[in-house]
């Protein structure tokens, strides 16, 4: 039974109030028809009696006071789902924007998810290796990891997800597909990730949300969802490997800071929402494994650091829920280095587990902590000769900035090669044999024995 | 009156009853037809509220919310350990077999086995009287834990029926206890207790025993006491977690209780299977048989969040009580913190600092102040250990949290950022860290350890803070320039900082590390540093001693010496003197 109420009683920014609704439910979704009969969708975020209050996606423009029908479906909100969902393009509410008509649902799921019971859970310890040194090396990405790209605009995100996809994918089974969710991005940035995909010949196993920059803003809370709902019934309901790339979550953000203001909740740091760690919880938390099926979601959110800076709200508390991150430097984007990763603040939780002997190689696990320890003094030896002059260090510094040096230029700054781990960590070898052999105390005399060759320099 | 009161109001977790209701204040509920789990946390004239534990969507208003009669409890009895629990004490293994994969909502499932048999041994008979907290029965919980069940601390009376010994399920009645006032009492395996109020205990003592680590930067440095408390600061990435699991993992006390509060769902899986994987050295038994698990991962309910740190103490105390040594590790109390934020904002109080209610401090003392080591009223001893994890927003230690947890913890692992960055763990800043409880453990630390344990233990402290002031040149002139001596000093901190305070958690040896070996270790380090000292009093140039390769042997000792040779270090300090006895001539 669905009851139709006219008239609203309140609009502010993107929230209506409706007054004297019959049996409102929390989080149900609304239908509007505006006067000329256009319809848009809302759903309710709070009750109080018979006041309900809708948050409306499209925003509210246009909206009438009076004459708006609004009409209560009965149901949260959910997502239509099938098989056929692969290659095509949804809009950021989970409709279908290709003009390939409607999606025949062989099951409906709620957007929001539910927890995973960290019983039902399998640990994630299979690595996924993306051809791109310092993340296959440094930060390595395993398959149920959750691993963000900590990005500032005008860097190279786009290009390093990109690349990842390419290289990652498609090596080895067919069971692999992307969700690709993009939440306020550029129409050009869109285009580049589809062409992108189409270059890659993926795009058939390809899933894409978008909700463009100049699309609704409310709009963008529910994209991720909807992006999240249809990696999951992938996942867990036909046993593929998901990769989800989620971008940009700095917007999704802000639509939710925007949200929440209109709301008049008590904000946070920065005007965000005190409950944006546990909202970016429910986005981040879905990726996984679990025991029942084979299948697995991975997710790459890409975010953009507003003025580069890490400790800001949003890089913090996606930080401090991811298992990891993957953190691009201005400095070395600008002196033309690809992918410009900043090793010494990224790293990889679920990385110990899935490397190593079985898994990469037996000597991976120490060549990575002595490759974060030289770089590290790196940063000391650099700072220093930023005082008294590269002339006037000491012969142990001037080695190790020449293998900083060497580190950024071959081993972080590939470009687009696509290397395999064993190259990785060959190269990982010849350039710690530019150090001395008393510096490489993180490793065993047992590795250094076999694979510390002073003489094979690199030219 | 219970049934009447009826859902007015929805806003995310919390829920309101408009006008007054015979509900009482922190009363647990039932809300709507699903019965979701919630608990009054406001009443006034017009309305009463209720935060709810589990997820609102789909709820309307109109649906009844019944009361039970009592506040939020816990069930304690055998079957705690070796499971693993949500914020409200709900087993997830029995959760997983309702609903599967992914956690539904209003699912009642009883908190212990109901079916299990458990062997029972009766130790009280007819006519004994029984004081609050007394043992009157035990059971063999797990092959490492006697599980003593006791009388719940607000009863007294005499037995005036027992069954014998024998095989009895949790629910099953095994004696039966006259009060004062005359009435009879079924006495079972089981009892409850309010997860928000400390159990009674006979009376608290000074401490005066260190929690044990083996890991050496805590123990030798900064150790914590049996029923202490310490706090862990750090940003993302610095390696709360995993000094955490280190804990949990190797420290000495008989039950851990491990809070995961609001983090990541894989690393409760992880903690889960590394813990059933790894043997206990010394009972040789998993580390499951003492440990018990809370998960409740970020993207659960947030009120059951904020009951999670109540409902693990409340447990550690039940073990206390027993007489057992515990400890909770609780990761991390800033998403705890965050919990009542959130709650507290949609109940629109006024905030105060960064948004956090302004009682935060209060909830954050009575929470550390139920650590401690106690005389029990069962006649024993046990003790409490807390460890918080902070987790401060942008790694800025002035934030609330922080800085609140400072001030009632005596104890404080700093970790450090760039020590992370340059993978040096645990990445424990040893200039910012401090521990109150040096004083209070000397005496064991004399009798335990070593006489000269806390002579060795100040050099260090000491010529780690020389060089920390020693850097502050470097960083400006280069290390060159120093005089020898002063060289010597910054090379002898390498050997602490690599081969001391640095600790590998996946090698086998130096995952742990008796606090003897980390005493005859100290010993070797200052053994090179005071002949060094000599020699370079000689004029003797430093790079000739440094040419001996003695200090990069020494880095490596973690690696080198088994935890079970210890009397090989002495070949060390033998080494060390063939060596440089030559320039001493």
């Amino acid at each position: 039974m669905v009851v139709e109420h006219r008239g609203l009683s309140e609009i502010n920014g993107s929230l209506v109030i409706l007054e004297g609704v019959k049996n409102p439910m929390n989080e149900e979704l609304v239908e509007l028809e505006l006067e000329d009969g256009t319809k848009r969708t809302g759903r309710i975020v709070a009750i109080e009696g018979d006041k309900a209050v809708v948050q409306v996606f499209e925003g509210t423009r246009g909206l009438s006071m009076v004459n708006t029908r609004t009409k209560l479906v009965g149901k949260p909100m959910e997502m239509k789902l099938s098989p056929e969902i692969l290659g095509r393009v949804f809009d950021g509410l989970g409709r279908p924007i290709d003009g390939l008509g409607e999606i025949y649902p062989q099951e409906t799921m709620n957007v929001n998810g539910e927890p995973i019971n960290p019983v039902s859970r399998v640990y994630p310890k299979n690595y996924i290796r993306t051809g791109i040194s310092s993340i296959d090396c440094l930060t390595t990405l395993i398959r149920g990891q959750k691993l963000p790209i900590f990005s500032g605009s005008g860097m190279k995100h786009n290009e390093l997800a990109v690349q990842i996809v390419r290289q990652a994918s498609i090596a080895d089974n067919d069971d692999f597909a992307i969700v690709f969710a993009a939440m306020g991005v550029k129409n050009d940035v869109a285009e580049y990730f589809r062409s992108s995909f189409e270059n890659a010949n993926v795009m058939n196993r390809v899933v894409m949300f978008l909700n463009l920059s100049n699309d609704p803003i409310i709009e963008r809370i529910i994209t991720p969802r909807c992006a999240l709902t249809a990696a999951e019934y992938l996942a867990y309901k036909l046993n593929k490997h998901i990769l989800v790339i989620l971008t940009d979550m700095t917007s999704y953000a802000e639509a939710l800071r925007e949200f929440s203001s209109s709301k008049g909740e008590i904000p946070g740091r920065k005007g965000y929402p005190g409950y944006l760690y546990s909202d970016l919880a429910t986005l981040y938390e879905r990726a996984g494994i679990i025991k029942t099926a084979s299948g697995s979601v991975t997710q790459i959110p890409i975010l953009t650091m507003p003025n580069d800076d890490i400790s800001h709200p949003i890089p913090d508390l996606t930080g401090y829920i991811t298992e990891g991150q993957i953190v691009l430097d201005r400095g070395l984007d600008t002196k033309g280095i690809y992918p410009p990763v900043n090793v010494l603040p990224s790293l990889s939780r679920l990385m110990k587990d899935g490397i190593g002997a079985g898994y990469t190689r037996e000597d991976h696990s120490s060549l990575a902590n002595q490759l974060f320890a030289s770089y590290a003094k790196v940063q000391d030896a650099k700072a220093l000769a930023s005082v008294i002059g590269e002339d006037e260090l000491s012969e142990n510094d001037k080695l190790i900035m020449n293998f900083g040096r060497e580190f950024e230029k071959v081993f972080i700054g590939q470009g687009e090669e696509n290397r395999t781990i064993e190259e990785t960590l060959d190269i990982g070898w010849k350039l710690l044999s530019m150090l001395p052999r008393t510096e490489l105390d993180r490793i065993d005399d047992k590795y250094l024995d076999m694979y510390y060759k002073p003489q094979n320099n690199i030219e | 009156m219970i049934g009447e009161n009826i859902i007015y109001g929805i806003n995310g977790p919390v829920v309101t009853i408009k006008g007054k209701t015979t509900l009482s204040m922190m009363e647990m509920v039932y809300v709507g037809n699903k019965r979701l789990i919630g608990e009054v946390i406001g009443l006034d004239s017009q309305k009463t509220t209720i935060q709810v534990y589990e997820d609102t969507v789909g709820l309307k208003p109109g649906e009844p919310v019944f009361g039970s009669g009592s506040q939020l409890c816990v069930t304690l009895g055998p079957g705690i350990l070796s499971n693993i629990f949500d914020g409200i004490e709900r087993p997830l293994p029995a959760l997983e077999e309702q609903t599967g994969s992914f956690i539904g909502k209003g699912i009642n499932v009883p908190v212990l086995n109901e079916e299990k048999k458990w062997n029972v041994k009766l130790l009280v008979k007819q006519g004994d009287e029984l004081c609050g907290g007394q043992i009157y029965a035990e059971t063999q919980e797990t092959a490492i834990i006697n599980h003593k069940i006791m009388l719940s601390p607000l009863l007294s009376g005499k037995i005036v029926w027992t069954c014998g010994d024998g095989e009895y399920t949790v629910k099953d009645i095994i004696a039966k206890l006259e009060t004062e006032k005359g009435e009879i009492v079924d006495l079972t395996l089981c009892q409850k207790w309010p997860i928000r109020i400390p159990r009674p205990v006979k009376n608290r003592r000074t401490v005066s025993r260190p929690l044990v680590t083996g890991q050496r930067v805590l123990d030798t440095l900064f150790p914590v006491a049996k029923g202490g408390a310490a706090a862990i600061p750090g940003g993302f990435g610095t390696g709360k977690t995993m000094t955490q699991h280190q804990l949990a993992k190797w420290c000495d006390a008989d039950i851990i209780v491990y809070v995961g509060c609001g983090e990541r769902g894989n690393e409760m899986t992880q903690a889960l299977m590394e813990f059933s994987e790894l043997i206990d050295p010394k009972s040789g038994r998993p580390l499951t048989d003492r440990t018990v698990l809370i998960a409740n991962t970020s993207n659960m309910p947030v009120a059951a969040r904020e009951a999670s740190i109540y409902t693990g103490i409340t447990l550690a105390e039940y073990y206390r009580d027993m007489g057992y040594h515990t400890a909770i590790m609780a990761d991390s109390t800033s998403r705890w913190a965050e919990a009542l934020r959130e709650i507290s904002g949609r109940l629109e109080e006024m905030p105060a600092d960064e948004g956090f209610p302004a009682y935060l401090p209060s909830r954050l003392s009575e929470f550390y102040e139920r650590a401690g080591y106690m005389d029990t009223l069962s006649g024993s001893e046990g003790s409490v250990t807390i460890i918080g994890a902070v987790s401060p927003q942008g790694s800025d230690f002035s934030e609330p949290v922080t800085q609140n947890t400072k001030r009632f913890t005596r104890c404080f692992w700093a970790l450090d950022k760039s020590l992370a960055y340059a993978r040096h763990y645990p990445a424990i800043n040893w200039n910012n860290s401090y521990s109150e409880y040096l004083g209070d453990l000397e005496m064991w630390y004399h009798d335990n350890a070593g006489a000269d344990f806390m002579k060795c233990r100040e050099e260090i402290s000491s010529i780690l803070y020389e060089e920390n002031s020693l850097m502050e040149i470097v960083k400006l002139i280069g290390a060159d320039v120093l005089p020898d001596d002063q060289k010597l000093t910054i090379e002898i901190a390498r050997v602490i900082r690599v081969g001391f305070l640095q600790q590998n958690a996946f090698h086998k040896d130096d995952t742990y590390v008796p606090v003897k070996k980390q005493l005859k270790m100290m010993q070797v380090i200052l053994h090179l540093y005071h002949k060094c000292q000599k020699i370079v009093a000689l004029q003797v140039p430093i790079s000739k001693i440094l040419a001996t390769g003695l200090f990069d042997k020494l880095v490596k000792i973690k690696y080198d010496v088994p935890n079970d040779k210890i009397e090989m270090l002495d070949d060390y300090i033998t080494e060390i003197d063939t060596t440089l006895n030559s320039y001493l001539k």
